[in-house]
């Protein structure tokens, strides 16, 4: 039985690029461009990338490992400022699990010559992510630091 | 938030005691009832209680009332992988966003002639 559980979080990640406003936008964007950066090139399997870059448009971005379950990430466009923010809601699933479910704000400023970009991702995550397999090696080593601990102290 | 020294203390204390070593790995198999996880100990059931009382406090497991009966399980798990799956999410976007300056850098000229 699956145990229940939710965790909310809140992470931003800030970058500088130098390049304009407008060329960053074009690469999140335009789904080709956005291809080439998106997935993660050193995943085994290629992904499926599907994308309708509009307000309530949706994007699919499913992959994962040959043997393993599939990662799928489905996002619905939410609000669309061109060259200076992007607002889009999506959902990740583990196989048939969902295990978070997300809010993400870009937001783009223009910088001196370049751009500074603000992802902010406000999410629930979900109890897809716990097993009692992990839950068994989570505490084995808790009890191997625990024997660490007392090794050192003895 | 769970990884902060006075929360690692009181976990370290919990698990410094053999007895109450032992019910945590009988809990990382799955839930059990209070007489369960006294069954194999050579104690009474109030001192398994004050033995759960300690584990409980230290974060290291829940115990729930259902009817008569207190089920126990191990708490911290569910936090700690989400925690760790909450890294990992912020880790692809990192990696993401490198590969965005990257590209952005790759096709400056590119797009400069569109």
């Amino acid at each position: 039985m699956t145990e229940r559980s939710v965790v909310h979080s809140t992470f931003v990640i800030e970058r500088f690029y130098p390049a304009a406003p407008a060329k960053v936008y074009f690469a999140l964007s335009n789904p080709a461009a956005k291809r080439r950066w998106f997935a993660d090139p050193d995943s085994p399997n290629p992904s499926r990338h599907e994308m309708d870059f509009r307000i309530g448009g949706r994007e699919i971005n499913a992959g994962g490992p040959k043997d393993g379950p599939i990662y799928t990430y489905n996002a619905v466009y939410q609000d669309i400022v061109p060259n200076e923010r992007i607002v889009y809601s999506y959902d990740m699933l583990f196989g048939e699990a969902r295990i978070s479910v997300s809010l993400a704000t870009i937001d783009l400023r223009p910088e001196g010559k370049g751009t500074r970009l603000v992802l902010t991702e406000q999410g629930a995550f979900l109890d897809g992510h716990d097993n009692s397999a992990s839950r068994e090696h989570g505490t084995g080593v808790l009890l191997d630091m625990l024997g660490a601990a007392l090794a050192a102290e003895g | 938030m769970l990884h902060d020294t006075a929360q690692l203390d009181l976990m370290f204390q919990a698990l410094a005691d053999p007895a109450r070593r032992s019910m945590v790995e009988r809990l990382s198999r799955g839930p059990a009832s209070v007489s369960q996880l006294a069954e194999p100990l050579a104690m009474s059931l109030s001192a398994v209680v004050q033995h759960l009382n300690v584990l409980e406090a230290s974060g290291l497991v829940r115990t729930e009332k259902l009817g008569r009966v207190r089920t126990c399980q191990i708490e911290p798990k569910a936090l700690r992988s989400a925690e760790h799956w909450i890294n990992e999410r912020r880790l692809t976007w990192e990696r993401r966003l490198d590969r965005l300056g990257d590209f952005l850098a790759q096709t400056k000229d590119e797009i400069d002639e569109n």
